[in-house]
């Protein structure tokens, strides 16, 4: 998984049928410091309630994220990358 | 995912059996404040996005599965267009 901060919100009414009822995040990759890391991107969340300036674990993989859905390794889920956790504290390093 | 501008369509009349008959588009990949980021890529459209739209993507091989047929050998799909980015 990738650590990440949430930098807000992405609104957007005309979407395919698998994005409906989820949030859908721009996120970017921190350091285990908390420092921006490589290039953001977009993540859906479904079950963590995570908000803007949160620090969250983002598994992008998307036969694991089939998975975490409750489909077949081999569904059709146009998704690949899901917040999976809200971080507490990063230690060590 | 990540965000885009169409900036484009894209006709091709001799394409890789499954790729008939769908749209293509011309997209800029953008970052969080909507600035270009890398270069101009072709997506398949799964939601009637046009030219100027911003929209939202899904890369690599999820973009596949955006599409009804069992397989399409695309490795980009517009999935959503954005009404608003709050970053």
């Amino acid at each position: 998984m990738t650590l990440c901060k949430v930098l807000g919100p992405v609104v957007a009414t005309v979407k395919h049928e698998a994005f409906r009822g989820l949030k859908l995040f721009v996120v970017q990759p921190v350091d285990e410091g908390g420092t921006a890391a490589g290039d953001s991107f977009l993540a859906v969340d479904r079950t963590t309630g995570a908000g803007e300036g949160d620090t969250v674990l983002v598994l992008r993989e998307g036969t694991g994220i089939r998975q975490l859905f409750g489909m077949a390794p081999s569904g059709k889920l146009p998704i690949r990358s899901c917040v999976v956790g809200i971080v507490d504290a990063v230690s060590g390093a | 995912m990540y965000l885009g501008r169409v900036v484009g369509t894209v006709v091709a009349s001799v394409v890789a059996e499954g790729l008939a008959g769908h749209k293509l588009l011309l997209v800029q990949p953008l970052d969080e404040k909507k600035a270009p980021r890398g270069g101009v890529e072709v997506a398949v459209d799964t939601v009637r996005a046009g030219p100027s739209d911003l929209v939202f993507l899904v890369g690599s091989r999820e973009a596949a599965l955006a599409l009804d047929a069992s397989f399409v050998p695309v490795d980009a799909a517009v999935v959503g267009i954005v009404d608003e980015v709050f970053a």
